[in-house]
């Protein structure tokens, strides 16, 4: 290595005479930083998806690898967001990654001090036949004027804006047609 | 806006880097503040006062945009002679009836049609948040209204807004939010400026606003000011409401509340729809103008997708399966009632009320009295852990071991691994495609809902009863694929969009929509994303390969139409305002309107139209009447009806406020919406005695790197390493007052919880000089609960239960509190001094103050 290659071996000195004088770009790059591809460039596929945070609704694109999120980055395409994503929407990796997330059903028996294991399809069915029997227990055909009521208030549920259309549209159509009324989500407060 | 929409911000920065003008108002000096042009300090809950001095400003000076007021608005209109304002009633609107706490709107309506348009009696309204519906469309008004083009009719609404805002001057301003009148006089002067053919200006909120006992009237103040100035319609105009979560516009569309069905169409009442036809011409007000007119197609439309070969004009389409509202049936009545042991089972789907709601105690009270609670969360969260974590397990007042509610926590698939839409806030649908398979158990609400209707229907397979037709009849058919049998999310949107019966095809647009059975449509305003079977919400068209518009990026309800009532974005003869502001105009040599945006207009209807005499529907409206979906075209400064507590926006002071009402002797609300449970409490504001024992006035809001309720924030690592701690911000001055240490503990009381914080001494807060005291405003962030990698108090137990009138939205942007330094105390102990402060504050649990104010003589206003 000539004394020359040396010198402009060196950062600085490329930082102080390229184009680059803050030094953020070209010039601070190194051997070891050059040898290296962004996660994104190796990914199996990527999806086009929207931030789950807020209602801007940046655009977001998810890079997969080997069925795993490896990486999610702004859209550069989006005309609301312009490929950037704020604290929040930059964490979304995290928060789809994230060890404390629950991945198995869990289960809380009357009066009992600690969780347990549940099946999903145990899980489900037990909630349905409650729904069934609390439905029962409350139904009411008519008001006291005999005009139709078709309802129970014996359960509620609470929560859909951070949900899907197409799943709040379930949700409605599924707790209407038991006569369940007291519906709400996060709109309301 | 920078500090809760970061992204959307720079949307702000880019319109400064063009020479706009930026102002901000908040309680806190934030990070929106410090690139704005000036900010304006505001005591929390007086913003009615502000707008309008700004009202006041306008009118006085006669700033408005006087063509498009006069054409566009309802400026000329005459009011009845029966109506009288707050100015003559100390507060107090005509037709209020001290019994309900609620208006009757006779008096409030246009001449001559005094009894037969509005709702007449709004008791009834307020309980079922009827406000609610009309999001996609105004209430109801006879169109063919007295009118006097000059304005100088003694009872024409200009007038009548002239009048009533008259005493909102620059001094009244001050003394009431404590903004400094050069401030506020800055503030008015570019706001009027940028208004006329050449300019407009934009109002952003965050939807703190309607966290309000008066939150619709802060709106309302807010949408007369932008008609005055003629920015409604108009690109670079606008009311912008940023919304808070990422599809909660979505789920106000396609309600997952009480109230409403898909579309804003009402939730049937016993006693006032009986009827399929009532239900209809309760929407449609036969014989009424506007795009309305059509309720009786969706309404239809919406039964025949929900129940399908069932439902058929005979058996008017199933209309006896829906259920049928009796009242308040809300999430706090709800809760209420919980804790009344009223409701067995509660659902929560990806929401934390533990910490999200207010009056956290009462909340999980309530769970702690179920039979069973169903959580459906990525993470364990407070709600799902209440009885095993929660404060009130410290204080003793839940008992693991006695505590009968039975838990199963599912858990859920994130963004990333499911496929579907979400409505932003401006009305447009994005379709995310999935990227993973969720792990574990964790599914998405699609399948988990589906396969519990269709597990519903299995168990009910066999049942004679009537009450069960409804879920027998139900259509619940999607296709599913993949190992965990997901339903197709492309086939409930197809749905959503509307499909002829007969053929299958999808919908393109509402217009289609028929009241004989041969359309089917899960939600009428979102018609056309599923247009030529193609799933608009899924284009991607790239922002460098089409105009400013975008409009092929996704889809916006109505009909990919990006700015509503963009007609307004012309001149009454559907000429451009001007060359800078062209956005929706006439072509007269093709006889259509066309413009950048899909026009929010009968495309060949031109701006000479007149209407013949009696005309109803959309036919009765005029070439130069934007506003459609009125009932008389027009842009409403006054609102005869649809707004239950005044047909004008007037100040009230906050429920819990330690200041005299300044303009009124009533001294808060009078309509809002109060619940006597002995877990509720409101601390005493004057003139009630004792408003000293919570002498400052405190208000919550978000950090950037937290979400709402925490549960997907305060789990995921950058973001609680970001913000670790839960904190208060206060003066340098309140520090001094109540001995709090910078980096210290401090204490907050209120009438129904104590919760600790670390002390922030920062000059982001201001006393503020009001009626000639200070007072001092806290600020926390919401965020904070007892589980994930961050924990904290939560600030939303603080508050207590008042809700808006209109739309049944709690007022938790603002109560009273004392401050003392030092940590809170714990156990027992804790319960011992909310207890004393109750006493010293003369709080009875369960009993309100009344609504309407007694002053100090004792005399009662208004009910005149
Ligand atoms: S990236 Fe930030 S601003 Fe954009 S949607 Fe997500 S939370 Fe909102």
């Amino acid at each position: 290595m000539g004394l020359r290659t040396f010198i402009e071996g060196w950062p600085v000195y490329r930082q102080l005479t390229g184009t680059d004088p803050l030094g953020r770009g070209a010039a601070a790059k190194s051997d070891g930083s050059r040898a290296l591809t962004a996660r994104t460039e190796d990914a199996d596929s990527v999806a086009r998806s929207v931030c789950p945070y807020c209602a801007v609704g940046c655009g977001q694109r998810v890079f997969v690898k080997d069925g795993q999120v490896s990486q999610i980055e702004g859209d550069p395409d989006s005309p609301i967001s312009r490929g950037r994503l704020c604290p929040k929407g930059s964490a979304s990796k995290s928060l789809v990654t994230s060890p404390l997330r629950q991945t198995t059903v869990r289960y809380r028996r009357p009066y009992s001090t600690q969780w347990e294991d549940l099946e999903l399809d145990t899980a489900l069915d037990m909630i349905a036949d409650r729904m069934l029997a609390a439905r029962e227990q409350t139904w009411e055909d008519v008001d006291t004027q005999g005009r139709p009521l078709n309802r129970t208030l014996g359960f509620s549920s609470l929560g859909g804006a951070t949900l899907d259309n197409e799943e709040n549209y379930l949700i409605k159509k599924l707790f209407t047609a038991m006569g369940a009324l007291q519906i709400e989500n996060q709109a309301r407060i | 806006m920078a500090e809760a929409h970061p992204v959307g911000f720079q949307w702000v920065m880019e319109a400064k880097r063009r020479g706009a003008k930026v102002f901000h108002v908040d309680p806190r000096f934030t990070r929106t503040s410090a690139v704005a042009d000036s900010y304006l300090p505001i005591r929390a809950g007086t913003d009615i006062a502000l707008l309008g001095g700004v009202v006041r400003y306008i009118l006085d000076n006669e700033l408005d945009f006087r063509e498009y007021v006069l054409s566009y608005t309802n400026a000329a209109t005459i009011v009845s002679e029966e109506f009288s304002d707050t100015e003559d009633g100390d507060g107090f609107f005509s037709g209020f009836d001290p019994e309900t706490g609620t208006y009757v709107q006779d008096s409030w309506q246009y001449e001559g049609n005094e009894g037969s348009s509005g709702s007449g009696h709004t008791a009834k309204e307020r309980d079922s948040a009827s406000g609610l519906e009309h999001e996609s469309h105004g209430a109801q008004i006879d169109g063919d209204t007295p009118r006097d083009e000059t304005l100088q009719h003694p009872r024409c609404v200009y007038q009548i807004l002239k009048r009533h805002f008259a005493r909102y001057t620059p001094e009244m301003v001050e003394r009431v939010c404590g903004i400094p009148q050069d401030k506020f006089l800055e503030l008015a002067e570019a706001w009027t400026r940028n208004s006329g053919r050449e300019r407009t200006g934009m109002l952003i909120y965050s939807v703190g606003w309607t966290q309000h006992s008066v939150g619709v009237q802060y709106i309302r103040t807010g949408a007369i000011i932008q008609l005055l100035l003629g920015n409604m319609g108009r690109p670079g105009g606008g009311v912008m409401a940023l919304r808070g979560h990422a599809s909660i516009q979505g789920s106000t569309d396609i309600p997952t509340l009480f109230n409403l069905l898909p579309g804003y169409l009402p939730m049937p009442h016993h006693a006032d729809h009986p009827t399929f036809d009532e239900w209809v011409d309760s929407i449609r007000h036969p014989g009424q103008k506007g795009f309305w007119g059509n309720a009786g197609s969706f309404a239809a439309s919406l039964l025949k997708a929900y129940w399908g070969d069932a439902a058929t004009p005979e058996n008017d389409y199933c209309y006896g399966y829906l259920p049928r509202l009796t009242g308040d049936h809300g999430t706090y009545q709800q809760v209420l009632n919980m804790i009344d042991g009223k409701i067995k089972g509660y659902f929560l789907l990806g929401q934390n009320p533990a910490v999200g709601s207010a009056h956290g105690r009462a909340q999980r009270l309530g769970m702690a009295n179920l039979d069973w609670l169903v959580v459906r969360d990525l993470f364990m969260i407070e709600s799902a852990t209440f009885w095993q974590n929660g404060p009130e397990v410290a204080t003793g007042e839940i008992v693991p071991k006695e505590c009968r509610t039975e838990v199963f926590f599912l858990p859920a698939a994130s963004h990333v691994e499911k496929e579907g839409t979400f409505t932003q806030t401006q009305r447009l649908l994005q379709w995310r495609e999935k990227a993973v398979e969720p792990p574990g158990d964790a599914r998405s609400e699609l399948w988990f809902f589906y396969h519990l209707g269709r597990k519903l229907r299995e168990k009910l397979a066999d049942s004679p009863l009537p009450r069960d037709r409804a879920l027998l009849d139900l259509t619940w058919d999607y296709p599913t694929h993949g190992p965990q049998a997901e339903p197709s999310a492309e086939a409930v949107l197809r749905e959503i969009n509307g499909y002829d019966v007969a053929t299958g095809r999808p919908l393109s647009s509402f217009a289609e929509a028929r009241a004989d059975g041969s359309t089917a449509i899960g939600c009428w305003i979102y018609t056309g994303v599923y247009a030529d079977g193609v799933n608009q919400a899924a284009r991607r068209k790239s922002r460098h390969e089409q105009d400013w518009v975008a409009a092929e990026w996704g889809w916006a309800w109505p009909a990919n139409r990006r700015i509503l009532y963009n007609r307004a974005s012309a001149d009454p003869d559907g000429n451009p305002w001007s060359e800078r502001k062209r956005y929706v105009w006439w072509d007269a040599e093709k006889s259509e309107w066309t413009g950048y945006d899909v026009p929010d207009f009968e495309k060949t209807k031109p701006p000479s139209y007149q209407p013949p005499p009696g005309a109803s529907g959309t036919e009765g409206i005029a070439g130069d009447d934007p506003f459609i979906m009125q009932g008389d075209g027009k842009g409403w400064l006054y609102a005869p009806s649809g707004v239950l507590d005044g047909p004008l926006p007037t100040h009230y002071e906050p429920v819990e406020s330690p200041v005299r009402n300044p303009l009124y002797g009533q001294q808060a609300n009078p309509t809002r919406k109060m619940y006597a449970h002995p877990v509720n409490s409101v601390n005493p504001s004057p003139p009630e005695q004792h408003s000293q024992v919570f002498p400052y006035v405190f208000t919550v809001s978000r950090l950037t790197e937290h979400h709402t309720a925490g549960a997907m924030s305060r789990t995921v690592s950058p973001l609680a390493e970001l913000q670790p701690e839960m904190f208060v911000e206060v003066s340098p001055e309140l520090a001094v007052e109540r001995g709090l240490a910078h980096l210290g503990w401090a204490h907050l009381v209120s009438g129904r919880a104590v919760i600790e914080a670390k002390v922030l001494v920062t000059d982001r807060l201001t006393p503020l000089r009001v009626e000639n005291r200070l007072i001092h405003q806290v600020w926390l962030p919401y965020h904070f609960g007892f589980e994930g990698l961050v924990t904290g108090d939560s600030a939303n137990d603080l508050f207590g239960i008042s809700l808006d009138p209109n739309v049944l939205i709690q007022e938790s942007k603002v109560g009273t509190c004392d401050v003392r330094p030092g940590r809170r105390p714990t156990g027992p102990a804790l319960l011992d001094l909310v207890a004393d402060y109750q006493r010293r504050a003369g709080i009875n649990p369960g009993h309100n103050a009344p609504a309407v104010t007694t002053d100090s003589e004792g005399k009662e206003h208004g009910a005149s």
